[in-house]
């Protein structure tokens, strides 16, 4: 088939990541021809910042070096500026007369900066803050002159005058309106900035109007005059008051244009064959000037370039951290509370001037919508997070305001300040990645994305404790350019764009039975998927159909198909399940004697209440479970995305205090239980009382026993951060202890998405949703208890199959080598 | 033992799956894919010597199961970013019969 051309205008961030994400899905559908009126391959325009105050050079923030484009067969025209754009024809013409014919053509031109229309613009030594060219008239007039003045003190205009001031200058900051930033800070915060930069020895004039630019005596700008008649001095003026998208030439294509190229959700314009992406466009009536954003729009167009044909772009929030070093500035969302519509909207504001730090969270109606941070932005990852996933904080409104380390236990001993840590700080500590070859790796490869950044270093890619540490790495040294996943919305895995909850929706309306059914039907990137997605749809169409879709063993983690846990060294570990942690002489002398028999090295009592038998070799595994069998032990599942242990006291059975029979409770539990898949592991605990030792306070499901019934607890966990459980209901009998927590089970079996444990699985649907189903309508809590045992009815216990079925001996079995001569 | 051998059946390998042969140069691991093409590698990982045999395949890639590096089945390759080799030995099928070459 002959390849379809595809012409780029516009050789930007925005563009080449159109291309770059084109390439990753259908490397061989187009001939690329890309114009750029920049004499550079593709670079970091975010960058130019660090460049111009001398913290990096312009080598550093190269993105596309000349010989991608080469590599990648891509026929690059530096230098050439589009002209025009022949809809009949099809094709595009630049100022030198080169044309190109397209079948597609993504424009991709960003945005021009808005010059003041006042008399002296055009002298020479009046430029605008956007590109090399710009970055290199601004670094050379720093070597010559004395004075400049930089119109606008937004995020580009105290870039700018930081590394004018950073490169010898006096520099005067010339702002129109009563306080700096003002699109991004409120006034109090502002005045802390402004404070702190002019401590850096930056001038400020605000309210001043600048009405004309007067020549020197050599014709170059000398000086700047305002509108109240007062004068300053001035070699250098740049202008930043704020960018246009850049529309020309769609406009003389007769594309239609409002503030922007207009776009829908699939970046299309209005000629279906032209589609636009990056500070060029409109897309429902917003022009983004943040790169996050503008390489959403760039994943969803080369999607539909690519003819996939999934993913609409719905619009983003956006984040800006201001990249002057030394300068702890971050901002998101609606930090006034004035777009976010009616409601009830509140301001929770911490203000510390003399330690200078100011925080304002602005919250509408129990979500959080905007937020400043001065002086520690150390939260604003997470604070992002909170706000673009809308998610409820109202049982954490209280104390909201002092981090994430606040709620629960990070396990980062306090460590939470990134910008603070030295180089040689360790970071993961699973991976042993340390805070420099984070910074390293980002800069080296050019990554903007957590996902990226786990590629190249393993960091955060093991327990993910460490994960808002190297957020808030990635976001310091990247800048605003760093966006946080919609932990919502993300897609599985790299195989496919479907979320979660869409992956397990089409399962269910659709009655999808196998894997490669969903992988058919949601159009999977990959023939068989990853190690990601198969054991996630594994476990969604067995749970979703129960007795009806197969489980696929080669969809499972080894820990799963071979029903033990794998060890560094390739052996396995047997843990044998005591129902409520209890043990009988005769079990345990069938497992000193299996210990024994099979050489086991190590026995250990673990945190399960149960014992573990360390370092059995493969083959061996089903000779032992049989032997076990004997004494009738059956699996305890500690390798398994499933019931783990219900955990006891000994209770009303023998404790003084004792007010419920809890060990009873325990095993009546785990019985029901037996067999339970789930989306991460599960794990349970009765107490006989409010002392509660059995921990019931940090487990999926926690019941604590009282004189009048039990009170039932879920959603705890005592892993990686420490959540402590959250109240459900009282209860009055085990009939009813059973009931419930069944009902939840299952509501977390039906809606949670695999690997997230009960704790995250209730931070993102919220407590409410959870009582509303189990709690307040009893006729749903028994539907979802009798699915949950509908579900359970057939169990076999997997040790036995193992002994029993030959089909699945052989996953335990060696091949030993015959000779056969060839 | 060198030179071509037969080890087992093409079924005796289960599909996205793996079996392990137990050879003088130490464990080996065939790995069957989709489209029924079967592959032998050192049943080490180049990353801390994970059993390989035991992780998901998926296209022509496994991913080992301790700690998710993911190496190329034709060439014993680890997959970009990573780095290192599992080393590979030749292997045909022949009627359905799977046969190895030792060296
Ligand atoms: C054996 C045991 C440690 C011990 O000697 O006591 C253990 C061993 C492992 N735990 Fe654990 N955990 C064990 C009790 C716990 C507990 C305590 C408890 O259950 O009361 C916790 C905290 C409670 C909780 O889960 O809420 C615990 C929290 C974790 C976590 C963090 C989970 C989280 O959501 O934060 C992981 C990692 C994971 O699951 O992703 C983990 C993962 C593991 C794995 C499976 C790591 C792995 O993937 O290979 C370990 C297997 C070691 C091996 O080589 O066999 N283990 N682990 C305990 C087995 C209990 C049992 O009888 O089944
Ligand atoms: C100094 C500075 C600091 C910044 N800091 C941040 C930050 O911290 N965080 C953040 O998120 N964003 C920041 N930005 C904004 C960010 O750089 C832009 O949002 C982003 O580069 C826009 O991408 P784009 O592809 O739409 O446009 P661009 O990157 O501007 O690319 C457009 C390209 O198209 C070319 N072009 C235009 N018309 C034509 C034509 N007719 N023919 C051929 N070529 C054409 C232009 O020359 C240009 O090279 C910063 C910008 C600047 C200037
Ligand atoms: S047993 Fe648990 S805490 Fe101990 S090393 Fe393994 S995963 Fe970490
Ligand atoms: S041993 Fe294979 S990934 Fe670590």
């Amino acid at each position: 088939m002959k390849k379809q051309k595809l012409v780029v205008v516009g050789n930007g961030m925005a563009g080449i990541r159109a291309v770059e994400e084109l390439l990753k899905l259908a490397p061989d559908l187009y001939d690329i021809t890309v114009f750029g009126a920049e004499p550079h391959g593709n670079y970091n325009r975010i960058l130019l910042s660090p460049v111009l105050a001398g913290e990096m050079t312009l080598a550093d923030i190269v993105l596309n070096d000349l010989d991608w484009y080469k590599d990648n067969g891509i026929t690059l025209h530096t230098g050439k500026t589009v002209v025009k754009i022949d809809r009949i024809g099809r094709k595009v013409i630049a100022d030198d007369g080169t044309e190109a014919v397209y079948d597609r053509l993504l424009l991709a031109t960003g945005s021009l900066p808005f010059i003041l229309p006042v008399p002296g613009k055009e002298l020479p030594g009046v430029i605008a803050y956007r590109d090399i060219a710009d970055t290199e008239t601004m670094i050379a007039a720093a070597s010559s002159y004395k004075h400049a003045v930089v119109i606008g003190a937004g995020l580009l205009g105290l870039e700018a005058a930081n590394g004018l001031k950073l490169r010898g200058m006096e520099v005067t900051v010339v702002h129109l309106g009563d306080w700096i930033m003002e699109r991004q800070l409120d006034q109090a915060s502002a005045d802390m900035l402004k404070s702190s930069l002019e401590a850096k020895g930056l001038n400020f004039l605000l309210n001043k109007q600048t009405e004309m630019l007067l020549p020197n005596s050599s014709g170059r700008v000398g000086a700047v005059r305002f509108k109240d008649g007062s004068e300053i001095p001035a070699d250098l003026v740049v202008m930043a008051a704020g960018i246009r998208p850049n529309t020309a030439l769609a406009e003389s294509a007769k594309l239609y244009c409002n503030r922007g190229i207009v776009v829908n959700d699939t970046l299309q314009t209005y000629d279906p064959r032209i589609y636009a992406v990056g500070e060029c466009v409109a897309h429902r009536g917003v022009a983004y000037g943040l790169v996050a954003p503008l390489f959403e729009q760039a994943k969803v167009c080369a999607n539909h370039l690519a003819q996939m044909g999934i993913g609409r772009y719905q619009g983003s929030v956006t984040s800006t951290k201001l990249k002057v070093t030394g300068v702890d500035l971050f901002s998101a969302g609606d930090f006034m509370g004035e777009q976010s519509g009616k409601g009830n909207v509140d301001a929770i504001v911490l203000h510390d001037p003399s330690g200078g730090v100011y925080k304002k969270l602005v919250v509408k109606n129990d979500t959080l919508v905007g937020a400043v941070l001065y002086g520690d932005t150390a939260d604003g990852a997470w604070y992002f997070q909170l706000i673009k996933d809308g998610q409820s904080i109202r049982e954490i409104r209280d104390h909201l305001m002092f981090g994430q380390n606040n709620v629960g236990d990070a396990g980062h001993a306090g460590q939470s300040h990134a910008a603070a840590m030295p180089d040689t700080a360790e970071v993961c500590g699973c991976n042993g990645v340390c805070k420099g070859a984070i910074v390293k790796a980002i800069k080296e490869h050019g990554l903007f994305s957590l996902e990226d950044v786990r590629k190249h270093t393993k960091a955060s890619s093991s327990c993910g404790s460490c994960t808002g540490l190297v957020e808030q790495i990635l976001a310091s040294t990247v800048g605003g350019a760093y966006q946080p996943a919609e932990s919502k919305n993300k897609p599985v895995c790299g195989c496919t764009d479907h979320p979660h909850g869409e992956v397990r929706k089409a399962i269910r309306e659709q009655h999808l039975l196998t894997i490669p059914d969903v992988m058919r039907t949601l159009g999977w990137k990959t023939p068989n998927g990853c190690a990601s997605c198969r054991p996630a749809l594994n476990y969604y169409l067995i749970s979703t159909w129960p007795g009806e879709a197969k489980d696929d063993p080669q969809s499972r983690f080894i820990n799963e198909r071979a029903h033990a846990n794998i060890q560094k060294d390739g052996t396995y570990s047997v843990v044998p399940r005591m129902m409520g942690g209890l043990t009988t002489p005769d079990e345990l002398r069938a497992i000193a004697a299996a210990a024994d028999k099979y050489h086991v090295p190590t026995v250990k009592v673990t945190g399960g209440q149960r014992i573990d038998l360390l370092g059995v070799k493969k083959e061996d595994l089903p000779r032992m479970w049989a032997d076990l069998a004997q004494a009738g032990i059956l699996s305890g599942h500690a390798y398994g995305k499933s019931l783990r242990t219900v955990k006891t006291c000994v209770g009303a059975e023998h404790c003084r205090f004792g007010t419920q029979r809890s060990m009873d409770m325990g095993v009546k539990l785990e019985k029901m239980l037996l067999g339970m898949w789930s989306p991460h592991k599960v794990k349970l605990a009765v107490s006989g009382c409010p002392r509660n030792c059995a921990e019931a306070g940090i487990k999926d499901v926690g019941v604590i026993g009282l004189e009048s019934g039990y009170e039932l607890y879920v959603a705890g966990n005592g892993g990686i951060k420490t959540e402590v459980a959250q109240f459900l209901c009282k209860v009055k009998s085990d009939e009813e202890v059973l009931e419930y927590s069944a009902a939840f089970l299952q509501l977390y079996r039906e809606e949670g998405y695999y690997l997230e444990r009960t704790c995250h699985y209730i931070a993102r649907v919220g407590l409410d949703h959870v009582k509303a189903a189990v709690v307040e309508d009893s006729v749903r809590r028994k539907e979802l208890h009798q699915r949950l045992l509908f579900a359970l009815q057939d169990y076999e216990d997997p040790w036995q199959q193992a002994v029993e079925k030959q089909a699945v001996r052989r996953e335990y079995e060696v091949i030993k080598l015959v000779e056969v001569t060839a | 033992m060198s030179g071509w051998v037969k080890v087992c059946g093409l079924n005796d390998i289960p599909m996205l799956g793996s079996r392990v042969v137990d050879s003088a140069q130490g464990n080996i691991a065939l790995f069957r894919t989709a489209d029924d093409k079967v592959f032998g590698l050192h049943d080490k990982c180049p990353h801390k010597g994970g059993p390989l045999s035991q992780g998901i395949v998926h296209g022509d890639t496994v991913t080992c199961p301790l700690h998710g590096w993911k190496i190329g089945l034709a060439d014993g390759q680890a997959v970009a970013p990573d780095q290192g080799c599992a080393g590979r030995f030749e292997v045909r099928l022949e009627a359905d019969a799977v046969w190895l070459k030792l060296s």
